[in-house]
């Protein structure tokens, strides 16, 4: 199988803190790649680092086997165009319409006519059901509107990669249902790369041909939906079933609290 | 709002600047002697200009007819040549005329004062580049007090 | 020793803090402007903070004016040249008030918005998406708005200093009875194109640079939090202030302070 992303030993430190130590992960071209984990854990910052806003401390991240913390800055530009990225928050401009927001990639990076971009536009919305609100500010969208608005910017473009940033944290049952279905059909359609960053398990199970499960800087299980729910790590069974206790402890690590409730004195 | 209102309103901006500034040019600034009146040039020569500065005024009695354009040393005999531009519209000035400098008030600006001369048959009226012969220097208060004080001794 | 190492760490961090500000003007406005892209983001920007800066310039402008005649003339009437109202008010505004004036409320009106907007860009990571869709966001966030900036400033003070003169003739001329002649042409004899006017937009220009830049960079450079970004906007106010103030007596003292 031919892999879009190889991560090879990357270790990642923000402010003195280490996000990661010395991780390898593998994305595979046309299938759909889960990375899962705890908030805070570092999963956006995976992300960047793929899409080179991060450059790791060392190891290296190849897309098509070319290194993207080596690239130049042209460079890095261009492979961008071929991958995109679903922010969290959305990340629509706020001073356009969304017609306008999903126009802008075409307009920077293509010399389409203004009636072909109508069309991709209109057609783009369509496959995210919101041709409607076209004339809409991105303020007057609700929540899942609002990702399904910033999902067909990302797709504006036919990139090969799409990175999804905790698609479905926040999101009703219903809009949530939504963006799943979306999700697989974009990828069955458009034979994209996905990969989805999140925590929601019973979402993930069953969209994700390979799922990576990360916690305390490492990859501590990875495989099909089937193998990580057969999988005996006591680590991957406390994340599917999110028990608060248990190898990933409850307490962030403190003193004794009789300790601490009595004074160091008694 | 739309990219269409903004645009006139820019340009309504920009107008807006550009009306402010004809008005300071054509206003507020001074124009009658920079470049659009006509002028010519007088020279004189004097021992002493004190205080007196480019762009100084000319007047005659009170009236002022032109400015000090340059102020330079004569390399002959180390004084100072102070040559004015004068407004075209007074250019019947006769050689006789005399310059002197003086102080408006008591710690005011130095200013060319510019005595017209008679007019008497034969004598010629000042033309450009001319110098006048019959100055008076600036009174420095330095050496009215150093005679002051010499006097008394005496 | 603890003081001196507190020092060297502010003052690392205070140089690299001018470097990455550096930097950033270099990568948004020298390397490889794209003018015929930025020009309707441009005006769109000069909107932003020309156009909606002007009800407040103008309203000063016109209140300053008119304080300083009742001011200059209390004074100069007592010695008997209230006919150099004129050139007072017409100097003052074009030499110092007219651009400093604009540039305090400037970056109080202007320059705070923009770091806030920059700044809410970040938190919103759009920023972020323009980088991910292979868009600069130097030359399409920062460029613009600090063209804009460039040129809206001169204009403000030109516009300020205009209306001042204004304000102070009605207040000179048509209230206190200076006499309508003499407040213009004293004035017209005293002002200098040159050595007032064009001084004066120098130094507007110069306030817009040090200003526009104060506030991308700060806006750019927040901590994407509601208190990073209040932060920065509260430092841009403070910071654009004393450096158009230190400025002014520098750029003053160049050009009238040597004859
Ligand atoms: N700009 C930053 N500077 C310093 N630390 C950061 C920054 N952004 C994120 N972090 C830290 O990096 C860690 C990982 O963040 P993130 O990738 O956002 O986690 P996740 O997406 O898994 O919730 C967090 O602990 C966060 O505190
Ligand atoms: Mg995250």
């Amino acid at each position: 199988m031919e892999n879009l992303i190889e991560i090879d030993n990357l270790s990642f430190s923000r402010s003195g803190r280490l996000i990661y130590d010395d991780i390898s992960l593998r994305i595979q071209k046309g299938k759909t790649t889960a990375i899962m984990g705890p908030s805070g854990i570092g999963k956006t910052t995976m992300l960047r680092l793929m899409g080179g806003q991060l450059t790791p401390d060392s190891g290296d991240i190849r897309f098509k086997g070319e290194s993207i913390p080596q690239m130049r800055r042209k460079r890095l530009f261009e492979v961008r165009r071929q991958m995109s990225m679903l922010f969290q928050s959305g990340a629509m401009f706020t001073d356009m319409t969304v017609y306008d927001n999903i126009a802008f990639p075409l307009r920077e990076h293509t010399s389409l006519s203004e009636d072909l971009i109508k069309t991709v536009v209109q057609l783009k919305l369509q496959a995210v059901g919101l041709r409607g609100a076209a004339h809409l500010m991105p303020a007057e969208l609700s929540g899942g509107m609002a990702r399904r608005a910033a999902l067909a910017r990302a797709i504006a473009l036919d990139p090969e990669l799409i990175m999804y940033d905790e698609p479905f944290a926040g999101q009703d049952p219903i809009s949530m249902g939504v963006l799943v279905k979306l999700i697989k059909a974009l990828n069955d359609a458009l034979k994209l790369t996905s990969v989805v960053v999140t925590h929601d398990v019973t979402e993930v199970l069953t969209i994700a041909d390979y799922i990576y499960i990360l916690a305390e800087k490492k990859v501590i299980g990875s495989g099909t939906p089937e193998e990580i729910k057969n999988s005996d790590s006591p680590l991957v069974q406390q994340f599917l079933q999110g028990l608060a206790d248990g190898p990933v402890p409850f307490h962030y690590p403190a003193g004794d609290i009789k300790q601490a409730l009595l004074g160091s004195n008694s | 709002m739309n990219s269409r209102k903004a645009e006139i309103l820019v340009g309504g901006f920009v107008v807006l600047a550009f009306a402010a500034g004809l008005m300071l040019a054509l206003k507020v600034v001074n124009q009658n002697m920079a470049g659009q009146a006509e002028t010519y040039t007088l020279n004189a020569k004097f021992d002493n200009i004190g205080g007196l500065k480019v762009r100084s005024a000319v007047k005659v009695g009170g009236v002022t007819v032109g400015r000090v354009d340059s102020i330079t040393l004569s390399p002959k005999d180390f004084t100072p040549v102070v040559s004015m531009s004068i407004s075209k519209e007074y250019d019947k000035f006769p050689e006789t005329s005399s310059v002197s400098i003086l102080t408006s008030g008591l710690l005011g600006e130095q200013y060319v004062g510019f005595q017209p001369g008679f007019e008497i048959e034969g004598i010629e009226n000042l033309s450009d580049g001319d110098f006048i012969e019959d100055t008076k220097s600036a009174l420095v208060l330095e050496d009215l007090i150093g005679q002051f004080l010499f006097s008394k001794g005496q | 020793m603890n003081w001196l190492a507190g020092i060297g760490a502010v003052t690392i961090g205070k140089l690299s803090s001018f470097g990455r500000a550096t930097l950033m003007l270099f990568g948004a406005i020298i390397a490889k402007p794209q003018f015929i892209k930025n020009v309707p983001l441009t005006i769109k920007q000069i909107y932003a903070v020309g156009v909606q800066s002007l009800l407040i310039i103008v309203v000063s402008g016109l209140f300053i004016g008119m304080v300083m005649a009742l001011q200059g003339y209390t004074i100069l009437v007592g010695y008997g040249a209230e006919g150099s109202l004129g050139p007072m008010v017409a100097l003052s505004l074009l030499r110092e008030l007219g651009p400093v004036v604009t540039a305090l409320l400037f970056a109080g009106r202007a320059g705070s918005a923009l770091t806030a907007e920059i700044g809410l860009m970040k938190a919103t990571e759009q920023l972020s998406s323009l980088e991910m869709m292979a868009v600069d966001p130097l030359r399409r966030i920062i460029a613009p708005r600090f063209w804009a900036g460039m040129i809206s400033m001169p204009m403000l003070a030109l516009i300020f200093s205009a209306v001042g003169i204004l304000g102070g003739h009605v207040v000179g001329v048509d209230w206190l009875g200076v006499d309508s002649g003499s407040y213009w042409s004293i004035m017209q004899s005293t002002v200098d194109w040159d050595k007032d006017v064009v001084n004066g937009i120098i130094k507007s220009a110069v306030f817009a640079f040090v200003i526009v830049w104060i506030a991308t960079y700060k806006g750019y450079d927040s901590i994407p939090t509601s208190e990073g970004i209040s932060k920065a906007t509260t430092e841009t106010v403070v910071y654009s202030s004393l450096a158009v103030l230190g400025l002014d007596f520098v750029l003053t003292a160049l050009m009238f302070g040597i004859e």
